[in-house]
């Protein structure tokens, strides 16, 4: 479990919906971000991910629910709610006919830095995205990956409580997606980041906390360590030269389950309990020695970021599953 | 705030050639217009001698620039307002807006400043034509003023219908032609009731009002007509951007 005890919520959203004429696009989405936290907001594409960061954003109204950003309501008090906010669109919300200093003036503007702190925000904004060499030049003129730093100092030039990064590394070549990545764990020390994207390395790279929402509604959420303990205690995949005999399996203390996966393999899952599980194994070796099989391979399964989410968006009727309650 | 959109505003007409070439080919038209009302004058300045009370050079010359002035605004307003909200809506820019603590009454504001400015620089531009008559001859200030005054308040009035319409769409051409649309209905919405003095349309049409304070007769009544008129334009820019975070 993550140690949320010790630091404060920054976004509390609670039963936000939103349609698009008939098609509900968010289905009664809740979730909590906490100082420290980079969460990663995973969906396939019309997922309604970039949907529910404007809405978290306050560029998008919800039809119903509740968002509060570092205790201030979205709704009812947006000038002070957005002041908390930092947001990179999925398409970053560049003046390209502007240089890269004076739109990062105008934003610092826009979020009300005070005049004299601007030269100091604009010159740490454009050392942490590596931008300090390209202040005078339009941004027309960068490429796309320096256009998306651009579109991350924005979001981060007022230092908010909270930034919302909508799929920040898409179109960057991998060296700057390491240093964007980089910069993401830097800033979820001081800050809470939401990380929307479909890249789940990503997720497994920079986040902490995960959550996959599918057709509009969360699906699952769980904290990274959790997740990677689950997959310790998984399941092992023995495959043989020769047919098998599953029964000779059965009622072994410190397996759990098996399954046929053909006549030669099958998935063999064991008990959490380590000590069991252990003397399990040295069973099977002995079983599989007396029937003088070939053990050809023997994986150990984990139980990946990816199988969840392949598993959760998917399956057809994934929106009636009930998400789990972790965090 | 508003002044940081407003000049953010500014700088990005400036960074296009289309502010430019606004302001030379108005201004280009404008000076031909203006010569050639200084030829007539000199071809009609013997008859006007024998005349009592003849016009002067304020009424032949400035008027004239002044009402052909509002007719090129009539053509260039729409080019210019055409972006203002729809090209961010287009490129996703207004998400910075829509996600800064700013109030939509805050951004709809700078950018009625912002190209209020750029068109305060279009009057200089225009103003040092007749201005310059003041070397050679004696001209009547109250007149030139009111025109001034006139062609500010029209601008202002094509401005705010520019803006709006501009936050309607995503479309700047669209936007340019809807305005472009609505402002000569505007102009023109009189023409049937030609006859008949004081009626709604009369009322309602741009050119009633300001050929009046072109003439030099400021009356409160087209005073409050353009104030009534820029701030319902203004107004519904703002409920516009306000219902475009719901609806799109």
């Amino acid at each position: 479990m993550p140690n949320t005890t010790m630091s404060t919520t920054l976004i509390k959203a609670t039963g936000i919906n939103r349609y698009y004429g008939n098609t509900q696009v968010v289905k009664n989405l809740e979730f909590e971000l906490n100082t420290g936290d980079i969460l990663g907001f995973l969906g396939p594409n019309g997922a309604g991910k970039s949907t529910s960061m404007q809405i978290i954003s306050g560029s998008l109204a919800p039809d119903a629910g509740q968002i509060t950003i570092n205790g201030f309501d979205l709704i009812d008090n947006p000038t002070e709610a957005k002041r908390q906010l930092g947001y990179l669109p999925e398409q970053p919300p560049l003046y390209k006919e502007l240089t890269v200093d004076e739109y990062l003036i105008y934003s610092a503007q826009l979020r009300n830095v005070e005049k004299h702190a601007i030269n100091d925000a604009l010159t740490k904004a454009k050392q942490r995205c590596g931008l300090s060499d390209v202040g005078n030049k339009m941004i027309n003129n960068l490429s796309k990956g320096y256009q998306q730093r651009v579109g991350i100092a924005q979001a981060i030039i007022h230092s908010p409580a909270v930034i919302i990064l909508d799929e920040p590394t898409v179109g960057l070549d991998p060296i700057q997606i390491q240093e964007i990545r980089q910069l993401i764990i830097e800033l979820g020390q001081e800050h809470g980041v939401i990380l929307s994207t479909h890249i789940l390395p990503e997720v497994q790279a920079v986040c902490n906390r995960v959550q996959i929402i599918q057709q509009g509604e969360l699906v699952y959420h769980n904290d990274m360590q959790s997740l990677n303990a689950e997959n310790q205690s998984s399941h092992t995949t023995f495959t043989f030269r020769e047919p098998i005999k599953p029964q000779l399996f059965e009622n072994i203390d410190g397996i759990s389950a098996t399954e046929l996966l053909d006549a030669q393999s099958l998935n063999i899952s064991f008990s959490a309990d380590t000590e069991k599980a252990d003397a399990a194994h040295r069973q099977l070796l002995k079983i599989f020695a007396d029937q003088n099989w070939t053990l050809i391979s023997m994986l150990p399964k984990t139980r990946s970021l990816e199988q969840i989410f392949i598993e959760l968006t998917t399956s057809e009727n994934s929106a009636s599953k009930p998400s789990e309650t972790a965090a | 705030m508003i002044l940081s959109i407003a000049l953010r505003e500014v700088r990005s007409l400036f960074m296009s050639p289309l502010a430019w070439t606004v302001l030379a080919v108005t201004q280009f038209i404008l000076a031909w217009i203006f010569f050639a009302q200084i030829d007539n004058f000199f071809v009609l300045q013997p008859q006007l001698q024998s005349l009592k009370s003849a016009p002067g050079v304020t009424d032949l010359v400035a008027a004239p620039l002044f009402n052909i002035t509002s007719i090129v605004l009539l053509m260039v307003t729409p080019l210019m307002t055409m972006r203002l909200i729809s090209e961010e809506r287009r490129s996703g820019t207004i998400q910075l807006l829509m996600s800064s603590p700013v109030s939509m009454t805050q951004i709809v504001l700078g950018k009625y400043l912002g190209m209020m400015i750029f068109f305060s620089l279009f009057i200089l531009q225009i103003s040092l034509m007749p201005l310059s008559l003041y070397i050679g001859t004696e001209l009547d200030s109250g007149k030139l003023m009111a025109g001034f005054l006139a062609i500010f308040l029209l601008i202002a009035a094509f401005v705010s219908v520019g803006l709006y319409l501009s936050s309607l769409t995503d479309n700047p051409t669209v936007a340019a032609v809807a305005s472009f649309g609505l402002l000569l209905l505007l102009w023109i919405i009189n023409t049937s009731a030609a006859e008949s003095t004081d009626n709604l349309f009369n009322y309602l049409s741009l050119i009633q009002h300001s050929n009046a304070i072109i003439r030099g007769v400021i009356n409160t009544t087209d005073i409050i007509y353009f104030l009534l008129f820029i701030l319902t334009f203004l107004g519904l820019s703002i409920r516009q951007l306000d219902s475009y975070r719901l609806q799109h």
